[in-house]
């Protein structure tokens, strides 16, 4: 496939009055309101469908506070009961020498939702004003953001197999905390926030710069 | 360029990421076709997908169903021996308050998957014998990408291998039959995600429904 017109400003499905399907990429008539071949809804590139990914954000953001206030783990063994946070969960894996198991639960439960914040939010800034990364570059950061959101949900599923597994009654019984709800929530947020963000704004927004 | 007129919207293909008008060409097998302007794939067709979709996508849902009924981890310590199955650790959350993350892990990990294996069954089976697509096909196939990214089996397993190192101290685990047909299924998925090309099975789907 070549592009018709590979001069510097590419021709855009809406540059030529016509929309194009995010879904299948079949070009539709501007009026369209459905995907003629895929019947998905089709939205106009308009920065404006930027409040719902910071909605989404602000509700991820919130979600995120309790996840890291309250205990995700509750640890009985012989009457004994002691409680986990999610800093604390991997502090105790670094302690019994897990380095390996303890730095893939600190990426996953801490440096990835705060990348992914700062990532989501940089990249809805940037469509507004010049950013100093290229539309390539920033192509890139949302397909990580996209790709490795998901991931986060793996703290919420440890807790789940943990209590599940270890219901030795007196012995040792484990316990989800109150943090596994907001944490799920938090990463199930972050993810529509993700999947709000139209990447055409990328690319489309030199062109408006240009032309205005 | 601004005459729109002139152009045949079904000669042309946009970039679903930036919107780039690209002529539509057929695309031989084993061959990418990549946007001239943001690099994203837009057909990587290979030969024989459909019918290595469905079957994979019946393996795949053969092994969910092993993977939920057998028992899944058997935890040994004191004496004391615990057995948890898929269907357990969904409902670890059950108790008061959680009950609605466990109706959430059950989606995430074997309801949505499960769903997702059916609805490209139903979609593209009928192709792949080279029948008219059932009724449904478009909507099914459309419903299977976009819960795409809220089909997790992959993040549990790997959420397994984290927790089995958690309780490695505490007690001894040994692997049910579920866990291996679980990682099985996780194999079997990426590999049928691998063969999807949403283009060319949306072209497909489009010009078997017409004739």
């Amino acid at each position: 496939m070549e592009n018709p017109g590979r001069t510097q400003p590419v021709l855009t499905a809406r540059g030529a009055g016509f929309v194009g399907c995010r879904a299948c990429g079949r070009v539709n008539p501007p009026d369209a309101r459905t995907c003629v071949r895929c019947r998905s809804a089709i939205e106009p590139d308009d920065p404006a469908s930027l409040q719902r990914v910071w909605a989404w954000l602000a509700a991820g953001l919130i979600a995120y506070v309790p996840a890291n206030i309250y205990p995700m783990l509750r640890t009985t063994t012989l009457g004994h009961t002691s409680e986990n946070t999610l800093i604390g969960g991997v502090v105790e894996l670094l302690s019994h020498g897990a380095y390996g198991v303890g730095l893939i639960v600190f990426v996953a439960s801490i440096v990835i939702p705060v990348a992914k914040f700062i990532a989501i939010a940089y990249l809805a800034v940037s469509v507004r004003r010049p950013a100093a990364l290229g539309s390539h570059g920033r192509q890139v950061l949302f397909e990580v953001v996209e790709f490795i959101g998901r991931w986060s949900m793996i703290d919420v599923f440890v807790v789940a197999i943990l209590s599940a597994l270890v219901q030795l009654d007196f012995a040792a019984a484990i316990n989800p905390g109150a943090a596994a709800v907001s944490f799920a929530l938090s990463v199930a947020f972050t993810m529509l926030a993700a999947q709000s963000f139209d990447p055409r704004l990328i690319w489309n927004a030199n062109e408006r710069v240009q032309v205005t | 360029m601004s005459s729109a007129t002139t152009i045949d919207p079904t000669m042309l293909t946009a970039c679903p990421v930036c919107d780039a008008l690209h002529r539509d060409q057929e695309v031989p097998p084993h061959r990418t076709a990549r946007c001239a302007r943001c690099g994203t794939v837009l057909a990587a067709p290979r030969s024989g997908a459909m019918t290595r979709i469905t079957m994979l996508a019946a393996t795949a849902l053969i092994l969910m169903i092993a993977a939920v009924l057998f028992p899944f981890l058997e935890l040994s310590a004191q004496g004391l021996s615990q057995r948890a199955s898929v269907l357990d650790a969904v409902l670890a959350f059950s108790t008061g308050l959680m009950a609605p993350l466990s109706l959430a892990v059950a989606f995430l990990i074997v309801l949505l998957p499960a769903a997702r294996y059916l609805a490209i069954l139903y979609a593209l089976a009928p192709m792949a014998l080279g029948w008219h697509p059932a009724r449904h096909a478009i909507a099914a196939f459309r419903w299977a990408e976009r819960i795409k990214p809220w089909a997790m089996a992959e993040i549990f397993i790997i959420g397994v291998a984290v927790a089995l190192v958690k309780v490695a101290g505490l007690a001894r685990v040994e692997l049910g039959p579920a866990f291996w047909a679980f990682a099985a299924l996780v194999v079997v998925t990426i590999i049928k995600d691998n063969y999807i090309c949403r283009p060319t099975v949306w072209k497909t789907l489009e010009e078997r429904s017409r004739s």
